[in-house]
């Protein structure tokens, strides 16, 4: 289909639709005048019942719990399609280059990354993962949780890459263990929903004693699932950023880093 | 201006609409799908603002407190991650795509595959 073609039958379908998205907002109520039923019920109900005081996360992990191991399983299925992907291309282009990449070698690269650059960049590591940590561990009681904490954590190998060299962060981060980090968190969610159908008769049914409000343990089951999350989510990201990684390391056919 | 929210949300899908059909490069394609994706978190956070409500989140307010939506704000956490899957996993079909056609062009994608 030519350009114009398609510019022509796109006018009129895009038109339509944005009639329609109009014609449909019109009929939301005025901005911050919403009146959510669940909304209102969960901010009233929530923290007396599980004594967490996030209620995103305790909307996320407890109320619409099985809702999140669907979303869990969306990205546990993406990566592992990325990763399929992404391994096949490489399988090939290793045997292309594997004559030569024996005599260019690895050896040389390491001047490029300037000295400023790796002392502030390895200073960063520890910071990142602490504040990841906290991040998933203190989902339940402020902004945060598995999601978000997977995520900082995931970017701690990326400070690495920057930091220092390819070789070094293959190095800490070695991809075995990534996968195994992305299925057991995956897993662990799973299985910690199975734990509420056996003590308490329902699939993910939050089976642990909610504690103290404002307590680090508090939540019942909520905090186990921020780091089964926290697991799968810094897997699965990690794993992510190294293939790619992998596939523009092998297509300029360099062991370095910029 | 009580509906510049829902005006941006429906800009961005919009426009991200237009920047997919049109595009002549397939990373370009993806960065278009993320400015739809963009407009649903505007949409979502938008129907969810209740009038000077605070965060969710109890930690130092009192327990009375008027608070924005709670679920919608969950939605736009999945929503995110959602997003972030299947922009990796297009990201990487664009490589796949590359490799096999030669091109990022979605245009030249079919006449070369014969």
């Amino acid at each position: 289909m030519s350009r114009r073609a398609r510019l022509w039958l796109l006018a009129p379908a895009l038109a339509g639709t944005m009639a329609l998205v109009v014609w449909g907002f019109t009929g939301l109520a005025d901005f911050g005048h919403f009146q959510g039923a669940y909304g209102n019920l969960l901010a009233k109900v929530a923290v007396p019942e599980r004594k967490a005081t996030d209620i995103v996360v305790s909307t996320t992990f407890d109320y619409r719990g099985f809702d999140t191991l669907g979303e869990e399983m969306i990205l546990f299925t993406a990566v592992l399609g990325l990763v399929v992907l992404l391994r096949e291309l490489r399988g090939e282009q290793e045997e292309e280059e594997e004559a030569h990449d024996d005599q260019e070698g690895h050896a040389g690269r390491e001047h490029r990354t300037s000295d400023a650059l790796r002392i502030f960049g390895f200073g960063m590591v520890g910071p990142t993962v602490v504040l990841g940590v906290y991040i998933v561990t203190h989902g339940t009681l402020t902004p945060g949780g598995g999601f978000q904490g997977g995520v900082v954590l995931a970017t701690a190998l990326l400070v690495v890459y920057l930091a220092g060299r390819y070789a070094a962060m293959r190095k800490v981060s070695p991809l075995p263990l990534l996968e195994a980090g992305e299925a057991t968190g995956a897993m662990a969610y799973g299985l910690i929903g199975l734990g509420g159908l056996i003590i308490a008769g329902m699939y993910m049914k939050n089976f642990i004693d909610p504690g103290t409000k404002g307590s680090l343990l508090s939540g019942g089951f909520i905090p186990l699932l921020n780091i089964a999350v926290g697991l799968e989510v810094a897997g699965a990201f990690s794993l992510a950023f190294q293939e790619f990684l992998d596939q523009t390391i092998l297509l300029r056919g360099d062991g370095g880093s910029e | 201006m009580s509906f510049l929210p829902y005006a941006v949300a429906a800009w961005l899908f919009g426009v991200g609409i237009y920047g997919v059909a049109t595009s002549r490069n397939l990373i370009h394609l993806v960065v278009c799908l993320t400015v739809v994706q963009s407009g649903t978190y505007i949409l979502l956070l938008a129907i969810g603002y209740v009038g000077a409500g605070k965060a969710p989140i109890f930690a130092d307010i009192p327990l009375n407190s008027k608070v924005v939506d709670p679920v919608v704000q969950t939605l736009t956490l999945t929503d995110v991650v959602v997003e972030a899957t299947v922009v990796a996993l297009l990201l990487a079909l664009a490589m796949q795509a590359e490799k096999r056609f030669g091109t990022l062009d979605p245009d030249e994608l079919g006449v070369m595959r014969s």
